[in-house]
């Protein structure tokens, strides 16, 4: 085990450093001067020469990327221009909401997407099947954004449940945060049930054709059991591997949830950056966003091994 | 009848019905001088904040421009982004993946590099892409199109893969034809197909990025009526006026769902071997 876990992480490695690179190449390939846009909109020239001597962005192109490779994996991801204080730091203060949301997201999805799927699939081509299906396309076309505005007109405007925006804090008491997350983690979550849902009904109907399965019903089991306990577990590879996929969409659906729902996340922090054009803090967030995408595929292949032993590296 | 309607696919309900929503927002946006006598950009005080009437089909905008003549010139520019942005990536990344797939000492780099692209999150890459570059339609339409590339060149590399072990490619390699020949008349073909499914995945990808792009801030001037622009501006006044968000924020959502629908409607008529692996 120890030892797939260190080959999966030595391979991630390569992976992340073409990520750098790209990252480093973007500021440095892109039309106009690198340190005028780190310095900001407002700079003076002598900000830009300083923040050009500081950076090293005289000097070769090698070697500036082996010296800002250095600061990166030393945790310096520079600092920002407009609040001047350390990337990292500001990234940081900001993780909390937006853990709570992603995780709340993928574990409302997970419980009400799986037992979806797996109905689908047993009642493979009825009414239901065809409605869960349908509900999961539409769900996979409709915008995070415009269903969060569809959520808030009936939640917040017509019924008065729930709050337009905002984020409590879970040290606050559960019950506040649950108040406060509920709109945010219904609307990011729709596409993931789709997503989810349609995955295990795949997975569920591929593992239903196997004659282990007719094996378990011939030996009398109740449907429940055969459903759950022989095919949900054989299926469960595909759909773990999926989360991964969805992990990609959440990102995204993130930076657009807290900007509806302004909630004081990293995504948040991001979109602020871009309207101010505040580079390293843009630059910090992908480097992160990147390396946490690695490592949940690096997870999800190790889950593969510990849920289903024939799997071997 | 050209003999190329008699194609399957276009007996396909799902072809049919993705189909002629995309092609009736088509006529739709060409048509929007005639089917509107307004101006997107007119500017009237006085008619600010209407309601969805007969006379504003979708109510009026905080400065009193017409939503629904905003939106169908909003059309264009989503259609046109993502005819461009699946054109240009699925060129590219057919070019990148036979590239990889057929010469053996550069589809280790390749990949990699491929890879690493991946793990950006696109939206992301893209906001940054944009930002860094200053916004025009040209920028937004390149930094949507980056990451979608990695998809299309690691479908088109698994298809080159699978097709050179094929005992026909074998065949024409024992004959000694050429390898430019071989990609073209034998690997080619069969990558046409899956790109035009992906290609279709990729339109509504694009259309949804670039919405979110203006949704943001991110995208296009403000100035320019897209449909991620007309929400944004909605938002201050959402729990006034809520048409000036629904409305094109449904329009959005139909057209990404006709996307869609004809994605897979064509993936189960040209690329069956697709549709058994996703059970759909």
């Amino acid at each position: 085990m120890l030892r797939l876990i260190l080959s999966r992480l030595v391979a991630a490695i390569p992976v992340m450093g073409v990520v750098a690179i790209f990252v480093f190449l973007m500021l440095r390939l892109s039309p106009g001067d690198p340190a005028a846009i780190l310095a900001g909109d407002q700079a003076t020239a002598e900000v830009i020469a300083a923040i050009r001597a500081d950076l090293g962005l005289d000097r070769p192109i090698p070697e500036q990327f082996v010296t800002w490779m250095g600061q990166i994996l030393q945790g310096d991801l520079g600092r920002s221009v407009l609040s001047k204080q350390p990337v990292a730091m500001m990234i940081g203060q900001r993780v909390e909401p937006t853990l709570s949301l992603a995780l709340m997201t993928l574990l409302f999805a997970v419980v009400v997407a799986v037992p979806l799927g797996v109905i689908a699939a047993w009642k493979q081509g009825s009414w239901l099947d065809r409605g869960i299906m349908a509900l999961s396309v539409a769900g996979f076309s409709i915008p995070v954004f415009v269903l969060a505005y569809i959520l808030i007109y009936f939640f917040s405007m017509k019924l008065d449940w729930l709050p337009v925006q905002g984020f409590t804090p879970i040290s606050e008491g559960l019950l506040p945060f649950l108040h406060n997350i509920a709109l945010p983690t219904l609307a990011l979550s729709f596409i993931y049930i789709a997503l989810f849902a349609r995955i295990t009904r795949a997975a569920m109907l591929e593992v239903l054709g196997e004659d282990y399965i007719r094996t378990a019903y011939a030996k009398g089991l109740k449907e429940r059991v055969v459903l759950t306990r022989h095919a949900l577990r054989n299926a469960a590879v595909p759909i773990v591997s999926v989360i991964g996929i969805g992990f990609a969409l959440l990102i995204g659906g993130v930076v657009i949830t807290e900007t509806v729902f302004n909630i004081p996340g990293i995504g948040r922090l991001v979109v602020d950056a871009v309207l101010a054009r505040d580079y390293p803090i843009i630059q910090g967030v992908i480097l992160l966003f990147s390396g946490v995408y690695v490592l949940i595929n690096l997870a999800i292949d190790v889950a593969y091994v510990l849920l289903d032993p024939r799997i071997r590296y | 009848m050209p003999a190329f309607l008699r194609h399957p696919a276009f007996r396909n309900p799902s072809v049919l019905i993705g189909g002629g929503i995309l092609l009736a927002l088509f006529i739709v946006t060409v048509c929007a001088p005639i089917l509107s006598s307004l101006d997107p950009s007119a500017i009237a005080p006085r008619l600010r904040l209407r309601a969805p009437s007969e006379q504003y089909l979708m109510g009026t905008d905080a400065l009193g421009r017409d939503v629904w003549t905003r939106a169908i010139y909003g059309g264009r520019i989503s259609l046109l982004v993502a005819a461009c942005v699946s054109v240009i990536a699925v060129s590219l990344g057919l070019v990148i993946g036979l590239v990889a797939g057929y010469i053996r000492w550069l589809d280790g780099p390749v990949m990699r590099a491929m890879d690493g692209l991946m793990a950006i999150p696109g939206i992301l890459l893209a906001i940054a892409l944009v930002s860094l570059s200053g916004a025009n339609l040209t920028t937004v339409i390149v930094a949507i199109t980056i990451p979608e590339i990695p998809r299309v060149a690691r479908l088109v590399r698994g298809v080159v893969l699978s097709i050179r072990e094929e005992p026909y490619v074998e065949a024409a390699i024992g004959l000694g034809t050429p390898t430019r020949k071989i990609l073209v008349s034998h690997v080619l073909p069969n990558t046409v197909a899956p790109l035009i499914v992906q290609g279709t995945y990729i339109c509504a990808s694009a259309i949804l990025i670039e919405a979110i792009l203006s949704f943001l801030g991110a995208g296009l001037s403000s100035e320019i009526p897209t449909w991620g622009n007309i929400i944004a501006e909605g938002r201050a006044v959402f729990q006034r006026a809520p048409w000036i968000i629904l409305f094109p924020g449904g329009l959005l959502a139909v057209t990404i769902l006709a996307v869609n629908i004809l994605g897979d409607g064509l993936r189960d008529t040209l690329d069956p071997r697709m549709k058994k692996r996703l059970g759909a």
